[in-house]
């Protein structure tokens, strides 16, 4: 009862203010793809570059081989990413991003932008936010689109 | 309300994954040179820290009695076998003992102190010490009976994704071995090197320093050294590397 009331409270402040204080946006996927943008965000693609290569922030350099030069430490955990947006849709893009365990429930790929209250033990700096925002989330996925 | 529908899915899969099927240590991940940097019984950095113990091993209690009183002042007269099988269950306390306990008990009743702190450096010292005696015997923690509780509850700690990051050891210690995170080659995140010489940090991990540098990694908030969540997972964790052989004090990245 708590929770479902939580869960309208949290639609309806995403609805009207797009995103609450720490950045999360509740979203619906829909088969394997998020259609909507989380919050009503326009994304960035020079910014969701910049994130993706930023080991602090995406670190997705850290599991992919990015289509970036001058990129050292590259992980080989997840597939190279060149090209991806001629593969998929933005929809598709959004959800893998958002909750890699919807296509596979064993990834070893971080849910980036998973409600919080769903999270194990986050340490004090972290605790209540998801690992992107709704704005950093949009960025990265207006990057991979351009992957083409 | 799709987001309720996963819940179950993503629980299952976690659940029905086994573990990997064959078991290698570290050591078999690590560059050629960094093997021989191991092996190098004058270079090994960790060999300082066995030194400590040593001093300590051999330095007097409250009551005037050091370890070595009881064990030879090497340790030579403890036995290498049941050094292999930590963690061991206490009948007498109901609970699973690490080496480090079993260490940290003698300090509190056979030398009447003073008490050895669990996350203390002479406690690890100590640990690395003995551990060392042991070098090259097969880890042999034994599961069944009191212990597969604990076993179980370990088993599941490392199948739980932690933090922010939202990973579990699971991921990428089964999965992912021999691939590479950030540049680094990943490993099966046996313990049989612990406690080992970090040469990230340049210094000494045990299992629990290590678990704890791990769940900081994956933004979480780490459970204590020596609290019984982390005993428990030392339990899984040393288990799953039966028959391992002992290589402490081992040279990591
Ligand atoms: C800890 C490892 C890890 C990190 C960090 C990571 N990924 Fe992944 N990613 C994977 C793995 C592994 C897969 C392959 C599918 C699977 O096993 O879930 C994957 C799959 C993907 C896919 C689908 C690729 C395809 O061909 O279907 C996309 C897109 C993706 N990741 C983007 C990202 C982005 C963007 C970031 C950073 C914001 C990121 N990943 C961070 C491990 C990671
Ligand atoms: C995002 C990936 C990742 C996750 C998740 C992770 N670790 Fe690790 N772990 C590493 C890396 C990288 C290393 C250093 C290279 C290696 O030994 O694998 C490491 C090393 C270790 C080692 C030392 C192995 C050795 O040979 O000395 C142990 C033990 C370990 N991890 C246990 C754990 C436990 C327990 C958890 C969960 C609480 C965990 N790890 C979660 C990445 C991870």
């Amino acid at each position: 009862m708590a929770c479902a009331l939580f869960l309208l409270l949290a639609l309806a402040s995403s609805r009207f203010a797009g995103a609450d204080e720490a950045g999360y946006a509740s979203w619906r996927a829909r088969g394997f793809e998020i259609p909507e943008p989380l919050g009503g965000r326009k994304g960035d693609p020079a910014r969701g570059r910049a994130i993706a290569s930023d080991g602090a922030r995406g670190n997705c350099l850290a599991c992919h081989r990015l289509p970036l030069e001058g990129l050292e430490a590259q992980g080989d955990l997840g597939p190279p990413l060149a090209g991806i947006g001629a593969r998929q849709t933005v929809g598709m893009l959004r959800l893998h991003v958002v909750d890699q365990s919807r296509f596979n429930p064993d990834t070893v790929m971080p849910g980036f932008h998973r409600r919080p209250e769903r999270l194990h033990r986050v340490g004090k700096p972290w605790r209540g936010r998801p690992f992107l925002t709704a704005q950093q989330i949009e960025d990265v996925v207006a990057w991979l689109a351009t992957l083409k | 309300m799709m987001r309720w529908r996963f819940i179950p899915l993503t629980l299952l899969g976690i659940a029905l994954t086994a573990g990997a099927a064959g078991v290698r240590s570290g050591y078999e991940y690590l560059l050629p040179e960094t093997r021989a940097l191991q092996d190098d019984d004058f270079g090994n950095p960790g060999l300082a820290m066995v030194d400590e113990g040593r001093a300590l091993f051999q330095r007097a209690g409250a009551n005037g009695k050091a370890c070595a009183d009881c064990h030879g002042t090497g340790g030579e007269r403890l036995d290498v076998h049941a050094i292999a099988r930590y963690p061991v269950f206490d009948q007498e306390r109901k609970r699973p003992i690490t080496l480090r306990e079993r260490i940290r008990l003698c300090r509190s009743e056979k030398q009447a102190g003073p008490a050895l702190s669990y996350a203390g450096r002479k406690a690890l010292a100590l640990e690395t010490f003995v551990r060392h005696l042991a070098r090259g015997q097969p880890v042999a923690v034994e599961i069944g009976g009191p212990m597969a509780a604990h076993y179980e509850a370990g088993r599941k700690l490392f199948h739980t994704r932690w933090g922010q990051v939202d990973i579990a050891c699971h991921q990428c210690h089964d999965n992912h071995a021999g691939q590479h995170f950030r540049g680094q080659t990943l490993t099966q995140g046996q313990t049989n090197g612990l406690p080992a010489y970090r040469l990230a940090t340049g210094e000494v991990a045990g299992a629990h320093e290590r678990f704890r540098q791990c769940m900081h990694k994956l933004r979480a908030e780490p459970f204590a050294i020596g609290s019984p969540e982390f005993i428990d997972l030392e339990v899984y964790a040393n288990a799953r590397g039966n028959g391992l052989p002992i290589e402490t004090p081992g040279v990591r990245y």
